[in-house]
């Protein structure tokens, strides 16, 4: 309920007050007398519109007792709430035109995604800060200062003109990948994934390919997203540990989502723009279809190096080589990569060396691995992997 | 509205000779125009060589002069823009014609 309602009602009441902190203040207040009332009285009928009321009604009565000790703050909050429609329109824009604002091009990377997933997707800073491993402090001054450049310099709370779209969009397509990312490979904690944040990052994917039905990096962001999600009932076994594509039962991957996923893969790429987001979903269509024709996914691949080449890129392209010429290529491959502080690239080699019968160095490798990543579900897999070459 | 300095940097050095400098300043003039004529403009002006600053330090009760610039670096504020927009991505696209016409960093910067 938090994560889920917290984003949509800051998103409209934001747009109620013009002022974030006033949003978010209102909101936790509301969440705070929902947790001492609800268990008694019971959930109303519209837990999101009780929410949305509750804070709306709250806000305005702190901010009518600061405006009458002269608070101007206040009262330009009071004054721009009178000028609002209280209610979210037919339209469910208000989360959109946030997540403009969170991503704005004024604001660095590190800003964005923290303002998204703190404004939109609910996380606490703590959960923030433990996600992109910076100390809380750090998390809670960036998204103050973030906070206080969008009020000070006036960065507008509005969907972008058509013409600045391409350049307006391309950060948030980031960000919203980045909050699955996060969902589908928590870094820490003891869940592989925390549904939640993957179901965020897609509704919020939802409603941008359905804003910008034109805009194929959109729907092929969506479409990726869809189709990473369909295979998440088989990513664990019972106990968290995951599974590796190779070992994962189709039969429990969800159909319907793989089918949506590849019906707008197809939607895309007919319109002959392909972008990164694209081809990623392109690669997981083709993974949804078993056998996995790996050959296509080399090609893929290289497709996707060509349009924006990155390590990380590369290492996925080898894992696709291993298959069609051999662990021995991939390694080969592998080895000319700097990603020395990616726990993945460590798991990577360790696999590699492990099927060319080089246990002692692919032990090694595991152990780097191990060290690098803090989540427990992840760990527990390395560590199952890892035993038996002692 | 909203008012913003437009800081222009250029680096430190000799000006550009007359036949690059002249279609600059041309097209600036050109451009505080269009921004008085959109109701943009409040103020605009541009600075002798920081070799012509003094600084001036309050020091245990009285006030030091110094000869030059406060900060020393490759770049100095050369010029600046004072324009009054509804919200950052106006003023933004100003700082973008700014640093076109200029070819030089702009800092965009909202009053307080």
């Amino acid at each position: 309920m938090f994560a889920q309602e917290y984003g949509r009602a800051v998103a409209v009441l934001v747009r109620v007050f013009g002022d974030i902190d006033i949003a978010e203040d209102a909101v936790q207040d509301a969440f705070t007398v929902a947790v001492r009332r609800w268990p008694a009285e019971g959930t109303p009928p519209s837990p999101a519109g009780w929410i949305i009321t509750t804070a709306r009604n709250r806000a305005v009565d702190r901010l009518r007792r600061e405006a009458a000790r002269q608070d101007k703050h206040a009262q330009a909050a009071l004054l721009h709430a009178g000028d609002a429609p209280a209610e979210e329109g037919p339209v469910p824009d208000d989360r959109l035109r946030l997540i403009f604002t969170c991503c704005h091009p004024a604001l660095a990377r590190p800003a964005q995604v923290a303002l998204t997933l703190r404004l939109l997707g609910g996380l606490s800073t703590a959960e923030i800060a433990r996600a992109f491993l910076v100390p809380e402090p750090t998390m809670a001054q960036r998204l103050v200062r973030a906070k206080g450049k969008i009020r000070d310099a006036r960065i507008p709370y509005r969907i972008p003109r058509e013409a600045d779209l391409p350049e307006r969009l391309e950060p948030v397509l980031a960000v919203i990948y980045l909050i699955f990312n996060e969902g589908y490979l928590p870094r820490s904690g003891d869940r592989l994934v925390r549904e939640e944040l993957c179901a965020e990052a897609i509704g919020l994917g939802r409603l941008l390919a359905g804003l910008m039905p034109d805009e194929p990096e959109a729907i092929g962001l969506l479409a990726l997203m869809l189709l990473l999600e369909s295979r998440r009932p088989a990513r664990t076994a019972p106990g968290g540990t995951p599974v590796r594509l190779a070992d994962q039962d189709p039969r429990l991957w969800d159909r319907a989502l793989a089918a949506e996923g590849r019906e707008l893969v197809r939607r895309c790429l007919r319109r002959g723009r392909p972008g990164p987001y694209q081809i990623q979903a392109a690669i997981n269509a083709v993974h949804s279809e078993p056998p996995t024709d790996w050959r296509q996914v080399v090609a893929l691949y290289d497709q996707l190096m060509a349009l924006a080449p990155s390590p990380v890129v590369a290492l996925n392209r080898a894992v696709a080589v291993a298959e069609v010429a051999g662990p021995g290529a991939a390694l080969a491959l592998v080895d000319d990569l700097d990603l020395d502080g990616y726990h993945v690239f460590h798991a990577v080699r360790a696999d590699l060396l492990r099927r060319l019968g080089r246990d002692a160095e692919a032990a090694r490798e595991y152990d780097a691995a191990l060290a690098g990543t803090g989540n427990e579900a992840e760990r527990a897999f390395l560590r199952r992997a890892r035993d038996p070459l002692d | 509205m909203q008012k913003y300095l437009l800081s222009i940097y250029q680096p430190d050095g000799d000006p550009p000779p007359p036949e690059v400098l002249e279609p600059i300043v041309r097209d600036l003039e050109a451009l505080n125009d269009e921004m008085r004529a959109a109701g943009a403009w409040v103020f605009a002006a541009g600075l002798h060589p920081p070799g012509t600053a003094t600084v001036l330090r309050p020091k245990s009760g009285d006030v030091l002069m110094t000869d030059g610039p406060y900060t020393e670096g490759k770049e100095h504020l050369g010029g600046f823009t004072v324009i009054q927009a509804p919200d950052l991505d106006a003023a933004l696209a100003w700082g973008r014609r700014l640093a076109a016409v200029t070819t030089l960093p702009v800092e965009v910067r909202p009053f307080q």
